[in-house]
């Protein structure tokens, strides 16, 4: 039996727009989302902001109730069982929010330990143990409005801990963290499924998702676009050139007539400071660039420059596609 | 979390006396000890009722605003049990400002507290802060689907003073009202704490507010699940 199955998850928000004349907006975020994830498994939810990562995991954790389709955890649903779920789940939001700031890194850790039911017989042990894992031993007794956001972020995932979860969702647990935080994080993240712990992680860094996961899921505006091991991602890639463009301006009906081209894998546009990259990705047995730069007649055209496709490019080219 | 900081302290001691004048004024103008002493023991009480009141609303906003409400919500803990104890912290720290009027009025006011049954003044007081905070965990039930609603704690501070007969007595106030006043718990522990002082027989009052706050707590626990149900609904748990 799969750990955590999702099955058609389907989740829409209402919002309001205008003060005098309220007109009802329907946002749909998550489309018919369905995954499982074995015993062991660390599984990755890769994509974009606002792809429905969050809100997928929210869902998954018992915060949300999905507009339609179901989900379990263990066994049991998120939406009729939701206390089963939470007894054995732990999660991770991470950032500067989630924490009492006038408490300790401590007193925060006791208070969550008592909601969690964790015996007090084993409290003290297990917040030490914790602390000790995340780093943050001999910073306990100082109240966490004077953490750092790197300290913030560990003690979420301490919190997250206390209880011993079988099951981790970790919800874009390292932005914002310097990369010596950021590496210190993965590693630590690594160590719990080696100790035999289910995690679900989103993130939308593919070097991330590509180090840590099993399996990787990419989702793009509210829809899982692609699943599979990193190797099984990568081969989509492995063959054909990518051929960067930099441009001052591409019109949209250009990017369009690009991808019709006979031989075009996928093609995309990224937005720096003051141009754009055009990224179109060619079967290895095509040069196009001729009429790449044919299509870019009466664009204002910088630096063209050839490379081989990275796993980033497969994930880029996936989520950007409509 | 409220009891770190020394400015929310202050408060609870400085605020009451503002309370505790306007009702010295009122009363003082009617020449009768009597009064006074009523006039005394309803303001230490309205200064409860204000640090429940204002503070349970508050106590729900200042989790949305810590990101720590989805986190409460999220735990196996019966979120009844979550908010109850705060709700009761809440109404405990009005002791202070109970406290702070009653020695406003002995000492800017001369007015001299006597209470016959120490024993049960002692207990109607509790009963009171009890009742205080169940009322205040009903209230604190529905800001965690309104966000909105902690207005809602303000809006019935002042009411509350009038209907549950703190500043003057219910007999004043018109017939319709005396209904309201009679299923508010505050009403029977004010009169409690009164007869307790003035040698009655405070304990139909004090049975009556118990009993009162505890179908408070019974609702509460029963409207939990719905409006967290609700929360979940319409993503109302993750707003600030």
């Amino acid at each position: 039996m799969a750990v955590v199955e999702a099955l058609d998850l389907h989740r829409t928000y209402r919002t309001h727009t205008g003060t005098i004349r309220r007109r009802a907006k329907e946002i749909e975020a998550v489309k018919g989302v369905s995954f499982e994830i074995q015993q062991g498994e660390l599984f990755g939810l890769l994509g974009p902001n606002g792809a429905g990562k969050t809100t997928t995991i929210k869902m998954l954790i018992t915060l949300l109730i999905p507009t339609s389709g179901s989900a379990r955890v263990l066994g049991y649903d998120v939406v009729k069982d939701a206390r089963e779920v939470r007894k054995r789940i732990g999660y991770v939001f991470g950032g500067e929010r989630g924490v009492y700031e006038r408490l300790s890194g401590y007193d925060n850790l006791r208070y969550f330990a008592e909601l969690y039911g964790v015996p007090p017989k084993i409290q003290k042990q297990r917040i030490d143990e914790l602390l000790e894992l995340v780093g943050l031993k001999g910073r306990e007794h100082e109240r966490t409005e004077g953490y750092s956001r790197g300290m913030k972020q560990r003690l979420h995932v301490a919190r997250g801990l206390l209880h011993d979860p079988e099951v981790l969702f970790l919800d874009e647990p390292t932005i914002g963290l310097d990369p010596v935080g950021a590496r210190e994080l993965r590693s630590t993240i690594a160590s719990l499924t080696q100790a035999g712990k289910t995690i679900l992680l989103t993130t939308h860094y593919m070097f991330e998702a590509d180090a840590l996961c099993d399996r990787i899921a990419v989702i793009s505006q509210g829809k899982i676009v692609s699943e599979g091991t990193p190797g099984q991602l990568k081969s989509r890639v492995e063959s054909g050139n990518v051929t960067e463009v930099e441009v001052y301006g591409v019109p949209d009906e250009t990017v369009e007539r690009l991808r019709g081209l006979e031989g075009v894998l996928a093609v995309w546009v990224e937005e720096r400071e003051q141009t754009q990259v055009l990224s179109v990705q060619t079967r290895a047995d095509v040069q196009l660039t001729a009429a790449i730069l044919g299509h870019l007649n009466g664009t204002n055209v910088g630096r063209v420059s050839h490379r081989e496709p990275t796993l980033e490019d497969a994930y880029v080219a996936l989520v950007t596609e409509e | 979390m409220i009891a770190r900081s020394p400015f929310e302290g202050y408060g609870q001691v400085i605020y009451p006396l503002f309370f505790a004048t306007v009702a010295f004024f009122v009363f003082r103008a009617g020449d009768s000890p009597r009064s006074l002493v009523y006039a005394s023991l309803g303001a230490a009480v309205m200064g409860m009722w204000s640090a429940t009141s204002t503070t349970a609303g508050g106590a729900m906003q200042r989790e949305r605003w810590h990101g720590t409400l989805e986190l409460l919500v999220g735990t196996p803990a019966h979120f009844a049990l979550v908010l109850l104890p705060i709700t009761l912290a809440m109404a405990t720290i009005g002791i202070y400002s109970l406290g702070a009027t009653l020695l406003y009025g002995r000492f800017l006011f001369g007015i001299e507290l006597e209470v016959v049954h120490p024993l049960q003044f002692g207990i109607a007081i509790l009963g009171t802060v009890l009742s205080f905070g169940a009322l205040g965990f009903v209230f604190a039930v529905t800001f965690v689907r309104f966000r909105a609603a902690w207005a809602l704690g303000n809006l019935f501070e002042y009411p509350v003073w009038l209907i549950g007969g703190f500043l003057v007595p219910l007999v004043l106030l018109p017939h319709w009202v005396q209904p309201i006043s009679w299923v508010l718990a505050p009403t029977w522990g004010m009169n409690a704490i009164r007869e307790a002082a003035a040698g009655g027989a405070p304990l139909d009052d004090l049975l009556m507010c118990l009993g009162l706050g505890a179908l408070y707590v019974g609702l509460g626990i029963l409207l939990t699940e719905r409006i967290l149900r609700s929360a979940r609904v319409n993503a109302a748990l993750q707003l600030s």
